[in-house]
């Protein structure tokens, strides 16, 4: 299958691929084209030009500083399952992004073109609102600091398949403050099992001590129009005992936290997800805490 | 637009269209018909090639895109005939059926062994989570990675 036909331009600099997206309306950057290429091809979209940032080292690249955990949005979703920085200090992101789709589609897929597709199915956008990441976007200026800002996840994702990006900006990195000894993290998925979408997607980060949860970040995506943060269900794990007993009556309260914008395909119903969202969400819970090794 | 790379070990430099696939540039201009189309939506893995050492689905990927890198396809893991220890083991262990996986199989297969000389099953599985067979059933391709990779190994 071919796309309609575009233009393709190659940048080699941050500065020069912004300075193509403000000269030619209606571009748009090419990552590693696992999003972009199949919707071109199969002509739900066509672009009038293409400016790939493939070539552009700067954007590439882990590193830890001050307990923060930077990735450059051109950083492949396998460099970062093979990363002992992102295993060490944000194991919930290394074990998901090890979860998406197969080698091929890790060996080009991108963090940064994952989430500025803003696909309701991907795992990321889920993953990084409850480890409350933030992003660097790099615009035609203006803007503080050189024309460079920064969004964080709860801010980012605005839709489906809409963010907070404007049309002349680009992602440039992803910033995460590294889980602390007393953190727990996990990202359960039910995934697709043709593509390994996620059908119904839970992250968390629990912060415990002295076996009391003390803080929590919890939520849901894959079937919701952006990735929803079960703000009730963290007040009520926060101040308990992370027990089998407060652990179930904390999740089934995600239903609530869902509102009706849930949806549904041919593969699983929207009521469906909806019922496995607090299934998931317990499951996450128990790895992240340790008890799924009891049952 | 003009692109330079290398293929299976030959330098390469054309002019091509910035929508044409890296498949069909290897098939269609090359004439690298080992490498196959199945579903052309990133999923049954028959179009896999290596680039630059890592394992892509040639049917997403630009050949543009492919600009400046290092491409092996089928034709180029046996270049002097001598058959590679996975294909051999593919032979040997009854992995292919009607064989339009098989070279998308066995690059997979290269990668995976190199990365994990010694695979459980189910990394093998795991391994091989982007290739679609439509034949065999997986059996005889687990058997036949495990079969080279104990041959890779001694
Ligand atoms: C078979 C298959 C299975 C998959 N399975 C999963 C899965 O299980 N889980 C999952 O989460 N994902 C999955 N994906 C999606 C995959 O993760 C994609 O790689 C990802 O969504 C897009 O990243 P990309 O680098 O390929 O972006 P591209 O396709 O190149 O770009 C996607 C969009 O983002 C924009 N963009 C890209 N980079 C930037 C940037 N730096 N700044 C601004 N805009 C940018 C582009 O303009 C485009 O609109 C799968 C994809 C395929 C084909
Ligand atoms: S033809 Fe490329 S993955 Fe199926
Ligand atoms: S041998 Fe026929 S598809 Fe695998």
């Amino acid at each position: 299958m071919f796309a309609t036909e575009f233009e393709y331009q190659r940048a080699t600099s941050v500065s020069e691929a912004i300075q193509l997206l403000s000269n030619n309306p209606g571009a748009k950057i090419l990552a590693g084209g696992h999003s972009l290429l199949p919707m071109m091809k199969l002509r739900l979209t066509s672009i009038p030009m293409l400016i790939d940032i493939g070539g552009i080292n700067e954007l590439r690249g882990i590193s830890v500083e001050n307990n923060i955990l930077r990735i450059g949005a051109l950083t492949t979703h396998a460099e970062i399952a093979e990363s002992y920085d992102v295993k060490d200090n944000a194991g919930i992101l290394w074990e998901t992004a090890y979860g998406i789709g197969d080698p091929q589609v890790r060996n080009r897929g991108t963090i940064g073109g994952n989430i500025s597709h803003a696909d309701p199915a991907s795992d990321l956008p889920t993953v990084l609102k409850v480890m409350d990441a933030k992003f660097t976007i790099q615009g035609t200026g203006g803007l503080m600091r050189g024309g460079s800002r920064v969004v964080s996840a709860d801010d980012f994702f605005i839709g489906p398949f809409e963010t907070d990006l404007g049309e002349n900006e680009i992602l440039t990195a992803i910033e995460m403050p590294v889980l602390m000894a007393n953190q727990h993290a996990e990202y359960a998925k039910m995934a697709h099992p043709a593509t390994s979408f996620a059908v119904v997607g839970a992250g968390v980060v629990l912060t415990v001590e002295d076996d009391v949860c003390t803080a929590a970040r919890v939520a849901v995506g894959g079937f919701t129009p952006v990735p929803t943060r079960g703000l009730t269900v963290e007040q009520a794990l926060i101040g308990k005992v992370l027990n089998e007993e407060n652990i179930a009556s904390a999740t089934i309260l995600i239903h609530g936290d869902l509102g009706s914008d849930v949806f549904g395909d041919v593969f699983a119903s929207a009521e469906y997800r909806q019922a496995m969202a607090a299934i998931e969400l317990k499951h996450a819970i128990f790895h992240a805490t340790g008890l799924a090794h009891h049952n | 637009m003009n692109i330079q790379l290398t293929v299976n070990g030959k330098a390469q430099e054309k002019e091509v269209d910035a929508r044409l696939l890296l498949v069909h540039f290897l098939r269609d201009d090359l004439g690298l018909t080992g490498t196959k189309i199945g579903c052309d939506t990133s999923q049954c893995g028959a179009c896999v090639v290596s680039m630059d050492g890592k394992t892509i689905k040639s049917c997403t990927c630009l050949a543009v895109q492919a600009n400046g890198s290092d491409i092996t396809t089928i034709e180029g893991v046996a270049p002097d005939g001598v058959l590679d220890p996975v294909q051999e083991a593919f032979w040997d262990n009854h992995g292919l059926q009607c064989g339009y996986c098989t070279a998308g199989m066995i690059i997979t297969t290269v990668e995976l062994l190199k990365k994990n000389p010694n695979p459980s099953d189910d990394e093998v599985r795991e391994g091989l989570k982007g290739n679609i067979c439509r034949c065999t059933g997986y059996q005889n391709i687990v058997k036949s990675v495990q079969a080279a990779a104990k041959v890779n190994r001694s």
